[in-house]
């Protein structure tokens, strides 16, 4: 009997899950021993037919990256879950959607509209756009189908676990990798990652006050943050309460406050509508003319509150699932 | 094991089956999974109407009941009492209004049958959610509050101590009785207000379980029903109680021979000095001096002419305000009216024109005891010989106060026998409508018909000064349709009632709803009419609406006995809204503690949790609106039950 | 147009203030439309804007919640700031979703303002009416 044999593949994204898989740095090498890397597109060379030719479920176990976006991601997460016995929906975009997941808000018109038309920095005198298929001289070129919206994997296929953020830590990515090692497989739709929020890890939690209260909310940029207190406490929007933890405070660590990569804790429906309640309700005024010029200062709170979770919200996603 | 729910749906006589087809909504509700029972009955909240429950708790292992039929806040507790007789947790009940919320108030008899079960659709599908809850039971202090003592305040009280209740009386004037103290008779009997009333007013002094506060206000309530922590400011009156005789010596020594500022209580006809009694059998006799016209107070010199000739040196310039710090089990809100100012109505001429007096001046003026010595006068001292009383000044007028003021109607009537017997002047009733509707109120209207007053039916449009000092009325005569002009020599404007100035304030304190004109509101116009929507609080007289005195007091008797029932209770049952923090899902992030407004949940640095006091928790469920984690989950309103309930609302 | 289409609307009251203006406007028998179904909850403070989203999800076609009037009538100090704050983010969150904002109404109706409600009720499904039906992503949902 070989060595369990895993695959990894990447949808719309951007590389920096690969980045953060290679990240666990010398542990790679232990990971490398203990499975057979049957599928790694940014690694080793690949085409469709390998996955074609996998026995169902001869892969024990895939980590999948990236949104879905058009048909040939369809195509190939298929593939993946019949060829897998564990498929693991990998970092923010499969799980919620991510950022490509902020075109849902939009469609599909204006987005092609924006990309290849009006886009600042766009020339494009003829108005070339993608289209589907194209004929000339008796030859005909397809491509994949855009979809009108873009989809979390388990929109399309059935997804065993998932392991949270933008990237996933190395230690999530790490914690995933040896959970499925050992032979305790948790039960379906598994987050990896803490089961308590951000601020439970956070090592600024006990310089925050009892009463956050805030009389204004600045972006990162407009004020200079003191490293060794309580961002939220400091005005800046941290979205670290309503965030699962898990991934060691890195951006806390780094000066920067938490944008929620790592998505909602279970039995929350809609990840940005609880964030919007905390936020609103911490700020310090009791005058309802100063409450909405205040508020009006968020520049953008679609983008803000559901940075990486915008089709899994209660506005766009499909189905609602408590994913325990 | 699935949950097994009895609806049960009233009919309420026809109030709900004369427009919701009971029987249909009854089949459709008996689908809805998990429903084992749904039956239907002409008053649920009958004895039969909960024996039906109970028994189809035993018979049918129900775990789960909705009830459509009110409103909680009308049958909530007997529904929930009919389920714990039957063995469940109350709590385990959803009452859905299928009344108040939709055969009242739906024209169409298909739509409000839609609208039924949709509701109780909902509720069925809440209900499943519905998790048992326990509640404790605190001792009530059996100590009550009343703020106020006019006649109803004073009315409470003594009802209260005879029963062995230690009252805390606090009055805000210098002095008890409230209104009805300036008043000469009362009608329709014509008994003299401070002859029924000074009995009164002394007993509340004489019974030791009253203690009175003059001249203070309520500053502060904490706590809850059953509970309460009342911080009561007395102001400085700079005589000291305990020492003070009543000689009134003081009043007589002071440096000032006469009277020279306007006395509030003559209602701005009399006058008084800076040290003053509001009359010579005001309770408690303890003189006040007011620091704003007292010469020691504005020029720190005087010579004091009041302290050497008191025989106790009971004055003291230099007292403070104290606090006093007390603990009750209910409260009773007596707080009275003011009457309409009547110089915001400038045709009347009100404070511009010689002679026009209000209803309230006049009883005054007719009070023996009052700056007159009960004789009628004009300004120049003279007798007058035409007096007009002009109706519904500030009342039933869209401009002021649509409401009308009850009362003075039979103030006028009054009036006019008063100042005919006194004087034997010739009187005229300008009215709208004679309101005559108590025990004796027609009989006297009759009487002061056929005394010879004369009656005009018609608005005043304006009074305008004539010669001799004279005032000539300006109106209209509906009854001869013509417009008339009559030159009186005085005019007694009978104005309406209205809260008091400051109602917005006091409210606050007291922690009462008032309507939108400042009355005190009451839990139910018809069934808890002296019961305050905070709970604890009761509200008596005329605070709540303008009345009557045979009114004030049964209400205030009534008040006393609903503060007496709660006292005697003996045991209040805790919030049962309170909310739970799950230690395993809290992740110490401190949002509730900073939406908390009452303090009831601190962080625990080692568990890096948050914990909740709910002895402190009043149920209001922000925090659980705000955990980010979903650890927090409100009694009785918990997510569940709430995305619950929305959903069946819209959708099956 | 569709002159078929009824609104569905819920509305949110807190027990104190708006509630009890539903009943008194019950027991003073005034009628309207039917098409407003109330959820209560002891203070617009409790109110989470998932409700919102679940309610526009589940069928609504409008939304009002109501509590009492700032700045003090709150029976718990100032859930109804709390509220309002929300309200505001929410607002502008569910325009920029591509919800017309006016589908979620914010209103503050007081224990005796029976006519204010049934003022607010029979306008709001006016305005909903011809706003006509909810028309977006978030009624495609399964529950």
């Amino acid at each position: 009997m070989g060595k369990p044999k895993v695959g990894f593949y990447w949808f719309a994204s951007c590389g920096g899950c690969e980045e953060s898989q290679v990240d666990i740095a010398d542990k790679l090498i232990d990971v490398v021993n203990a499975v057979d890397i049957a599928i790694w597109p940014v690694a080793l060379d690949f085409k469709d037919s390998d996955l074609e030719k996998l026995e169902d479920g001869e892969l024990v176990a895939c980590f999948l990256n990236g949104a879905i976006t058009n048909s040939e991601h369809r195509k190939i997460a298929e593939l993946f879950r019949k060829k897998s016995k564990y498929v693991i929906a990998y970092g923010a975009c499969s799980y919620m959607g991510g950022i490509p997941g902020l075109e849902v808000s939009k469609d599909k018109e204006t987005l092609i509209e924006r990309v290849y038309l009006k886009g600042d920095i766009v020339v494009n005198p003829d108005k070339v756009v993608p289209v589907q298929e194209f004929k000339e001289d008796g030859v005909r070129i397809e491509i994949p189908e855009i979809y009108e919206r873009p989809y979390s994997l388990d929109e399309v296929i059935d997804v065993d676990f998932y392991v949270p953020g933008c990237p996933p830590t190395p230690n999530v990515f790490l914690d995933a990798v040896n959970t499925l090692l050992s032979g305790k497989i948790p039960e379906k739709g598994y987050v990896f990652g803490s089961r308590k929020s951000l601020c439970n890890e956070c090592p600024l939690n006990k310089t925050k006050p009892e009463k956050v209260l805030v009389k204004e909310f600045k972006r990162p940029h407009e004020v200079i943050l003191d490293p060794e207190k309580c961002y939220l406490a400091q005005g800046v929007i941290c979205l670290g309460p309503v965030t699962r933890g898990g991934c060691d405070s890195l951006c806390i660590k780094g000066g920067m406050p938490c944008t929620g990569c790592f998505g909602p804790l279970e039995g929350i429906k809609d990840y940005g509508a609880k964030a919007i309640s905390y936020i609103a309700s911490i700020l310090d005024s009791k005058d309802l003319d100063e409450i909405r010029k205040t508020l009006e200062k968020i520049p953008d709170p679609l983008g803000t509150f559901y940075r990486y979770s915008l089709p899994r919200s209660l506005f766009y996603q499909k189905k609602v699932g408590d994913k325990k | 094991m699935e949950n097994r729910i009895g609806v049960y749906i009233c009919h309420c006589g026809t109030n709900i089956a004369g427009k919701v087809d009971v029987e249909k909504v009854r089949e459709y509700a008996s689908h809805l999974k998990n429903v084992v029972i749904a039956r239907t009955y002409m008053f649920m909240c009958s004895e039969p109407g909960q024996e039906m429950i109970i028994k189809d708790i035993k018979e049918y292992g129900l775990n789960r009941i909705v009830v459509a039929a009110c409103t909680e806040t009308l049958h909530g507790h007997t529904f929930r009492e009919a389920a714990k007789k039957g063995g469940l947790n109350p709590y385990l009940v959803q009452m859905v209004s299928i009344r108040e919320f939709d055969s009242w108030v739906t024209e169409n008899k298909e739509e409000a049958t839609e609208k039924a079960k949709s509701l109780i659709r909902a509720g069925v599908y809440r209900v499943n959610y519905h998790r048992p809850v326990e509640t404790t039971t605190y001792p009530v202090n059996s100590n009550v509050l009343i703020v106020g003592a006019g006649i109803a305040g004073i009315t409470a009280a003594l009802v209260l101590a005879d029963a062995g209740k230690h009252v805390y009386l606090v009055e805000r004037q210098g002095f008890i009785g409230g209104n009805m103290a300036k008043f000469d008779k009362t009608f329709p009997t014509l008994d003299c207000a401070s002859c029924i009333l000074t009995p009164k007013m002394s007993a509340v002094k004489n019974n030791p379980n009253i203690t009175l506060y003059t001249y203070s206000d309520v500053e502060k309530i904490d706590g809850f029903v059953g509970n309460f922590d009342v911080t009561i400011n007395r102001r400085p009156r700079y005589v000291r109680e305990d020492l003070c005789i009543g000689c009134l010596s003081c009043i007589e020594n002071c440096v000032y021979k006469e009277p020279k500022f306007i006395s509030e209580f003559d209602e701005g006809i009399g006058k008084r000095k800076p040290v003053y009694v509001s009359f010579p059998q005001a309770i408690p006799l303890v003189p006040v001096i007011d620091p704003e016209t007292c010469i020691q107070f504005r020029t720190g010199k005087c010579v004091q002419t009041c302290l050497k000739g008191c025989p106790t040196k009971a004055i003291d310039f230099s007292m403070k305000e104290e606090k006093v710090n007390v603990k009750v089990g209910a409260i009773i809100a007596a707080t009275g009216f003011k009457v309409f100012d009547a110089s915001r109505d400038s045709k009347y001429g009100y404070g511009k024109l010689p002679n026009v007096f209000t209803t309230i001046q006049m009883e005054r003026m007719l009070n023996s005891a009052g700056p007159t010595g009960g004789e009628i006068r004009l300004q120049d001292g003279s007798v007058p010989k035409e007096v007009a009383i002009i109706n519904c000044v500030g009342s039933r007028n869209e401009n002021f106060n649509a409401y009308c003021s009850r009362v003075c109607c039979m103030i006028g009537l009054k009036h006019a026998h008063m100042i005919k017997d006194r004087i034997g002047a010739d009187v005229t009733i300008f009215y709208t409508d004679i309101r005559a509707n108590g025990k004796g109120y027609e009989e006297f209207y009759r009487k002061i018909m056929l005394e010879g007053v004369n009656f005009v039916r018609g608005e005043v449009a304006s009074i305008i000064p004539s010669e001799n000092n004279r005032l000539t009325i300006i109106f209209e005569d509906t009854l001869l349709s013509r417009v008339r002009k009559k030159e009186v020599d005085m005019v007694i404007l009978n104005v309406g009632l209205e809260p008091h100035d400051d109602w917005e304030d006091v409210r606050k304190v007291l922690n009462l709803t008032c309507t939108k004109e400042g009355w005190l509101m009451e839990k139910h116009p018809k069934l808890a009419p002296v019961t305050s929507l905070s709970d604890g609080r009761f509200i008596a007289g005329a605070a709540q609406f303008p009345k009557d005195i045979p009114d004030t007091v049964a209400q205030a008797e009534a008040a006393a006995a609903e503060a007496m029932s709660l006292v005697d209770r003996g045991v209040v049952e805790s919030e049962p809204n309170v909310i739970s923090i799950d230690e395993n899902k809290c992740s110490g992030c401190k949002m509730c503690i900073s939406v908390c407004p009452f303090n009831a949940i601190t962080y625990n640095e080692e568990k890096n949790i948050a914990e909740v006091n709910i002895g402190l928790c009043k149920g209001c469920g922000a925090c659980n609106a705000v955990c980010p984690s979903g650890a927090i989950s409100q009694n009785n309103y918990t997510d569940d039950e709430l995305f619950a309930e929305i959903m069946g609302v819209l959708r099956e | 147009m569709n002159d078929n289409f009824e609104p569905k609307i819920v509305a949110i009251f807190c027990y104190w203030c708006t509630t009890q203006a539903a009943e008194l406007a019950g027991t003073s028998r005034m009628t309207y439309a039917p098409n407003v179904k109330i959820v209560k909850t002891m203070c617009t403070g409790r109110v989470d804007p998932q409700f919102i989203l679940w309610a526009f999800r589940n069928g609504a076609d409008g939304v009002i919640v109501s509590g009492c009037h700032p700045p003090s009538d709150c029976h718990y100090e100032d859930g109804n700031f709390k509220w309002f704050r929300k309200y505001v983010l929410l607002s502008k969150t569910l325009e920029q979703a591509g919800i017309d904002p006016k589908r979620l109404r914010q209103e503050w109706i007081s224990a005796s303002e029976a006519d204010k409600l049934k003022k607010v009720i029979t306008e709001f499904t006016e305005e909903i009416r011809a706003l006509g039906p909810l028309k977006h992503p978030i009624r495609e949902g399964g529950d």
